[in-house]
Parts: structure tokens; sequence; C-alpha cells
């Protein structure tokens, strides 16, 4: 084994790793040409913040995902877990209507609820994880079991609304937003930029890359193990609330039907991005492109009518494989 | 070491007509003219090597020298870029590890290819069980297993996972598991860098029957001790080439050493200095629940401290339990303040910091490149929010000079290093947490014997220039040679201490083996 060290690292093709840096971006621009070639209002303001704007919930959870992943962890509640909060929200929101008045201060208190309320799941989940020790995947599919049923409990089987003159004081926050960029849009992009900055540049993205790739050296190295995996998950459920208090003002309501399968595409967005399924390596710009990938697919194939867009669970399924297949291949290069 | 090899060395140089070994046996398998390269690299050059049976042939060099890319050729793993292979005199090519296999060429690898949640016997068979009609027939397997084990001196069950093992018993199950795959050839990497004298002992005996057996074997350690004890013949390697190839009888371990460096070794052990009168260090009534009682012990600046003990006496538990791995009660003192338990973090504040004797699995993040090992213990030095890659580049070359790392390429990942050049990157990951005191648990494992001397070399710098370290080692010369006083440890328990001119194998082995009774009777 110790022989072969020289040699091993002369053969390593050069060219073959730039290819899987920019093989998620290469599929992204190639897909937004076919996009504009297919139809001429893909470009337009309209579509473009339309796909935007739906990428953000999605998108601001995958960031979390992929610090919880790069770390070597798996949180299958967040789409449970989003629509549990969104219940919450509304649920206080419309209890505090004769104390507190229709007004932004009200507003601004759900918005308080939520992140708390985001950050608790978070730190529970992360709290079974980390300290009592439980397996991620069982924990997070439990608490995806719980908050699920929760939602449907408290919405009685039904839909939970937001009161109405409520709502409309709110919608701005969904659909309107600085020069033109609607606020979700822009909400998903500083989320974005601070979570590649953590990820790369601070001791908290590295401890996570170490955690992920290995726990024991990680462990001998003074890393605060437990610490920094209940932060993964703390910051997740985080990011669940502020995905939470952008999509509440979109549709005013939330029910048994909120949120399914999110956690679902915030994975499959950070493995087509390149992070590492098992853990030690992952990047937030990626998850950027993976969420958008999968975002346009949806939508090229809900503009033109050449597949139909009941397949579009197909074509991301498909991807994903491959996403992973092409992650492999590099670890075989390696 | 049993009746067995005493013998041998008897009789054998007695009879000098009727030995049957100098008249050209026919090997059983030999290289001839093999050269490896790998893409503009050449790593082995034009050798000839012979194996045959009833015949232990040592390969020794230095890490680098090409020893696992011959051992790799000879066992299927990799195909030569030039030079053939011949099995019984025919030429022969193979395809696969599992052709060499069929073929009776078996390898030992260093890291074992074991499944650790499989019972052993399910181990040994696996990929060819034994079924009757569909279903697996685990009473045959299991006595078959017996049978293997027991041939081997080896109690353990058949049925015990090979993760419940203990490491030795590992390296048993996978002899087992070449003895049933009717190894003629047997290639071992290193099959006793993870074993306590003891053990190696069980170990070169086994390797004794199975050569009286007619098994044809190549064996490769860094421990020239063993080599001149086992092997009938040696081959040198150093840089790809051949450089010696001779009847181990007569050849002294000096000599080996000095083919394999290729310059002569000056004393292996630099000059002791006398510690500094100052305790810096003090361990009271440690307790690790179920492996380590009631340890004491001091540390005083400048010195070199020593920790024996069998593998399993508890010297690394203890170890971990000091630095906050492991939960403890008692009271572990730096500087004289009382050291916060459980926690790896207070005691790197503190100044003191361990060295795992596991580098690949707790040492260095085998995916990642130079850089980002070597910061992970001392990140918070290079991060202000953000993280100073220049900085901690600057600290990379730093390091790279001042411990020797010999990497081809500074942003390649650590597992692609040799084992030296590992321990050389955790040494210098470890020092950058700036500590004063260093505890090193196994500083030399597997790795070639230049390395070894300038790890020996760093540790009484560190000691000179007032730093306290403690070597916990299984290899007694090393204690001896670099510690001043040494600490044994048996059964979870500190068994004595001597120093200065008591520091002798005779009292060390004797502290760790001969004050517990179960421990003497079952030697």
């Amino acid at each position: 084994m110790t022989d072969t060290s020289p040699a091993s690292a002369a053969v390593a093709p050069r060219g073959g790793l730039n290819f899987h840096v920019l093989g998620p971006l290469l599929a992204l621009i190639a897909l937004v040409l076919l996009g504009a070639w297919l139809n001429s209002n893909f470009l337009s303001y309209g579509n473009v913040t339309n796909v935007l704007a739906r990428s953000a919930f999605i998108g601001i959870i995958a960031v979390g995902m992929t610090f919880v992943i790069t770390a070597g962890g798996i949180d299958l509640s967040v789409g449970s877990m989003a629509a549990f909060v969104a219940g919450l929200m509304i649920i206080v929101m419309n209890l505090l209507i004769p104390t507190m008045g229709i007004g932004w201060p009200l507003i601004l208190f759900g918005m308080a609820v939520a992140l708390a309320a985001g950050f608790l799941a978070g730190w529970l989940n992360g709290f079974l994880i980390a300290k009592i020790r439980i397996e991620a995947f069982i924990v997070t599919l439990g608490t995806m079991g719980i908050y699920r049923s929760l939602v449907t409990w408290l919405a009685d089987g039904g839909t939970l609304s937001l009161n109405s003159e409520l709502r409309s004081l709110y919608r701005p926050v969904y659909y309107s937003g600085f020069l033109g960029v609607t606020w979700p849009i822009i909400v998903f992009a500083l989320v974005a930029i601070c979570g590649e900055l953590a990820m790369r540049h601070t001791a908290f993205g590295r401890h996570c890359a170490a955690l992920g790739a290995n726990e024991q050296v990680a462990r001998y190295s003074a890393v605060k193990v437990d610490q920094v995996r209940m932060a993964t998950y703390t910051l997740l459920g985080m990011l669940v609330g502020l995905a939470t208090i952008m999509y509440v003002p979109r549709l005013g309501s939330a029910s048994a039907a909120t949120g399914v399968l999110w956690e679902l595409e915030a994975i499959a967005a950070v493995i087509i991005g390149g992070t590492a399924l098992k853990g030690g390596y992952g990047r937030v710009w990626g998850t950027v492109i993976g969420v958008l990938i999968l975002s346009l697919i949806d939508n090229i194939l809900n503009l033109a009518s050449i597949v139909s867009p009941y397949l579009n669970g197909t074509i991301q399924g498909v991807i994903v494989i491959l996403a992973v297949v092409l992650q492999r291949e590099k670890k075989a290069a390696d | 070491m049993g009746q067995p090899a005493v013998n041998r060395a008897a009789i054998s140089p007695v009879p000098v007509s009727p030995v049957p070994a100098s008249p050209v046996p026919v090997p059983l398998l030999s290289a001839q003219g093999i050269s490896r390269s790998f893409g503009p690299v050449q790593v082995l050059f034009d050798l000839d090597f012979d194996l045959v049976a009833g015949q232990v042939h040592a390969l020794i060099g230095e890490n680098g020298a090409g020893k696992s890319t011959t051992m790799k050729i000879l066992a299927g793993y990799q195909p030569p870029s030039a030079g053939q292979l011949l099995l019984r005199g025919q030429p022969v090519a193979f395809g696969s590890s599992r052709q060499a296999e069929d073929a009776g060429v078996v390898m030992i690898h260093q890291e074992f290819n074991l499944a650790q949640q499989l019972t052993v016997e399910e181990n040994i068979f696996l990929g060819h069980e034994i079924k009757r009609g569909p279903f697996l027939d685990k009473a045959a397997m299991q006595a078959e297993s017996r049978r293997l084990l027991d041939g081997l001196n080896c109690t353990i069950d058949p049925r015990a996972r090979v993760a419940d093992i203990s490491v030795p018993n590992r390296q048993m199950v996978e002899i087992a598991k070449a003895l049933h795959r009717k190894a003629q050839v047997l290639i071992m990497d290193e099959p006793t860098a993870v074993l306590t004298e003891r053990e190696t002992d069980i170990l070169l005996d086994l390797i004794d029957r199975l050569r009286t057996a007619g098994t044809a074997i190549l064996y490769t350690s860094h421990k020239l001790n063993e080599i001149a004890r086992i092997a009938d013949r040696v081959t040198v390697l150093r840089d790809g080439h051949r450089v010696l190839t001779t009847d181990a009888k007569g050849l002294t371990e000096d000599q080996m050493a000095e083919a394999m460096v290729g310059r002569e070794l000056s004393n292996l052990f630099p000059a002791k200095t006398p510690p500094g009168a100052q305790t810096v260090l003090e361990v009271v009534n440690l307790h690790v629940p179920g492996l380590v009682q009631d340890a004491s012990f001091t540390l005083r600046r400048g010195e070199v401290l020593g920790f024996a003990g069998l593998v399993g006496s508890g010297r690394t538990e203890l170890m971990e339990g000091i630095v906050g791995l492991r939960r403890t009660t008692g009271q572990v003192r730096v500087m004289g303040k009382p050291l916060k338990p459980g926690s790896v973090l207070a005691a790197r504040e503190a100044g003191l910091v361990y060295l795992t004797e596991d580098r690949k699995e707790k040492g260095l993040l085998l995916g990642k490149n130079l850089r980002e090992n070597l910061t992970l213990l001392a990140l918070d030095r290079f991060t202000n929010i953000r993280i100073d890659t220049a900085a901690e580049e600057a600290a990379l070359t730093h390091a790279i000079a001042e411990f020797d790392i010999r990497a081809g390429d500074r942003t390649m990942t650590a597992g692609k290093m040799s084992g030296g050049n590992q321990q050389k990157l955790l040494l210098a990951k470890t020092m950058l947490a700036g500590p004063d005191i260093v505890i090193i648990d196994e500083p030399t494992r597997g790795i070639d014997i230049g390395t070894k001397q300038q790890i020996y070399g760093f540790i009484r710098h560190l000691a000179a220039s007032g730093k306290s370290v403690i070597v916990v080692s299984s290899e007694l010369p090393e204690v001896i040679g670099l510690a001043g006083r040494v600490i044994v440890m048996a059964s979870g328990r500190i068994a004595g201490e001597v120093t200065g001119a008591d520091v002798t194998e005779g009292r060390i082995v004797r502290l760790a083996m001969g004050m517990s009774d179960k421990k003497a009777e079952a030697t």
C-alpha cells in the first residue's frame, strides 16, 4: 500500500476532476438553453421570477441539508416540519388577532414563532441523534411522521387558513420585492451566499466535513463532535422556519398536503450538486445549482408540451441516480 | 518462543551433505525480471524473486522501496509492466487475485480484509461456502473453522463476530482463511505490525510450522530481529531495485539495515537529556471504567517517559482517558491545575495533546488534503470567523520543511502518502497546537528505519527544548532507547516503574507479564 503512493498520485486524472466540479453547472446551462429553444417565454422576466421564487423554499432548506449531509447525517423530517411550522404559525397569528390587532407587529411575531419552532424542531432532531445516539434516518423518519400527523390534527384533517385581512397584509413578503427581485429570491440568495461562506471559509464548515469524513479523527482532533452535529440539525430547522415564513404568504394556508416530498427534493438537490451522500465533502453552490436544475425541469415540462408534466418525478429520479453514478466514478478515478 | 525454532537451529547446521535445499529447488512461484510503472513513474526495476516450498523468503526495504508492489504483482492484484511470473516453472499471468488464490497464491494484507459484522466462520468461508442443497451447511463450516483455528493454537469461537475479537486474533482468522484456500504460497504483508512480542512469538511459531509443512512464504516486516529469526533467505529492495538476495544465515540486523538504507546507520537513538525539576503532569487515581484501574503517575518538564505493557494492558486507554477521549474518574492536573475531564479541547488548551496509534482511522482524514489535515487540531489559530487559507498554506510549507514530509504534490490526499509520511504529517498536526506535553502512542508503527530514526531524533529534540513527552510503545527497544523512566502496565493497572540502569528488557517484560498470576499462566 505504501509503495504505490507516488505512482497513484501520478496517474490521478487531472482533466476528470474539472468535469465533476463543473458537471452540474454544465447541466444547468444546457437546461437553460433547451428551455429557451423550446419556448420563447422561457427567459421572460415573469417566468424566471416564478421559477426562482418557487425554488426558494426548497433551496433555503437544501442549503441547511447540505450541512447535515456533509456532516454524515440525513434529515427526512423537513417537509413535515415545514407543514407543521406553517400550521403553528397560522394558528398562533389567528389566535393573537384580538390581542395584538392586525398589523406588522403580529406578522413579525408570527415570523419569530416560525423561526423558534423550526429551531426547536431541529434541535430535537439533533439532540436525539447526537446525544441519545439514535440513527439519523430513524429519528427523522419518526419526527417526519409526528409533524405530518400533528399538522393534520391541528387542521382537523382540513386546511388552516390565515385570517384574510392579515393575509393581504402579509402577501407582499412573497409577491413583491426590491428592485424587481422578489423577497424569496433575495432571501434564498443571502442564505446561499452565507452558506457557501460558512461551508468553505469557517471552522464550522471544515468541522462538518471532518465529521462526515471520519468521526473518530474529528473527535481525536478536539472537534466538539456532538455540538457540531447538533448545530447542523438546528441550523436546518431554523432554515425550515425561514422557508415557511416565505411560504405562508403565498397561499396563506397550511394543510396535511403542505411540504409533501420537500425532504426528497432537498436531498436530491444536495446530491445533484455534488455533495457526498455519505458525508465528508459538501458544496453549497452545487446545491443551489441542484435546486435550479430540479425547478427548471419542472418548468420546462410545463411550458413545452413534448413530455407530460406528470413524468416530472421520473426525470428527476433519473437525474438523481445519474448524479450518484457520476460521484462513484469520481471515487473510482481517485 | 517455543521448541520448534530451537530444534531447527540445532539440526540444520549439522547434516551438511543430505540437505536438499541448496541443489536448485524448483521455486513454487518466481518472478523474472519484473518491472512496474505507474504512468511515468517506475517503482520496480527488473526484479528476480523466488519463493521455494518450505522456505521463508523475507522481503525488506524502506517504505516506498517497492515491497508492496512486488507482493501485489506476485498475488495477482496488479500485472507487471514487464517481465513474467512462473508458477512451478510454467509462465503464468494472474488476471486477478482470485485467479492467484485458485492457483494457491494467497496474500494476507496489512489492513485486514475481514467483514467486521460477520462471524469468524463466515469470514473464513466467504465466497467458498459449504452448501447442502441450496442451504448453508453451518455445522460443517464451523467444524472446519474449528479445525483450522486449532491448528493455529487459536482458541477463539468460530461463531464470534470479527468486530468483537482482538487484532492478533483477526490476524489468525486471516491466516486460517488463507489455509482454507489451500495456500501453497503465502504472502504476508507486515503481519506483526499490530502484534505484541508475545503474539509475534505465536505467529512466528506458526510460520515455522507452515514452512515445515512445505508452504512457500514471503514475509515482510520492519522488525529486523524477526527477519533474522524466521527467514531462510532475505531480499533487500531499495528504490525499486534489488540490492541484495542472500541466505539469512550469517546476515546481521545491522547489515540488513545498512543494505536497506544504503548508508551506515549511526546510533538509532540520540543521547538522552536529563529532565527538569518541575512537575508538569500529575495523574491521580485515574480510572477508566472496565479498562484502567487506579493509575497514578507524574511527568516532569523535559522528560521522556516510556509506557510499556502488552497490547490490551490499558496503556492506550489510560492515555485516551487522560486527554479526555474516554470517561474517567480520578484527577489529572496539568501545571498544577485540574483538567476538565472528558474534553479533548480542554486538554489541548491546557497544552496536553495525544497522538493516536491508529493514524489511518483516528489520526488523519485520508480523503482530505495535507493542509486540511495539518490544521484540523489547531484550526482556531487560523480562524477569525473566516479561515485564513494563506496562513494554513504557510504552516504547511513550514511543516513540510520541519518534519521532512515527502509528498509528491502538496494538494494530494493524506491517504496517498506512505505510512512514514503520514506519521510525520500527524506529528506536524499535533505539534501545530503548540503543546507542552505530548503523548505519542506507537510513534513508529509500520514505518521504515530511516523515518524511525528521524522520529526518535524529533522526540529527543522536543524533550531537550523543554517539552515533556510520553512514549507508549509495544517495541521495547524503542521505549528503552528513548525513555529515561518507564512505567509498565499489566491488566489495566500500573504494574511498576523502572528508571536509569534498571530500564532493561528483562525488568520490563517481567513487570508486564509477572505481576498478574493469571497472565503468567496464560503464557
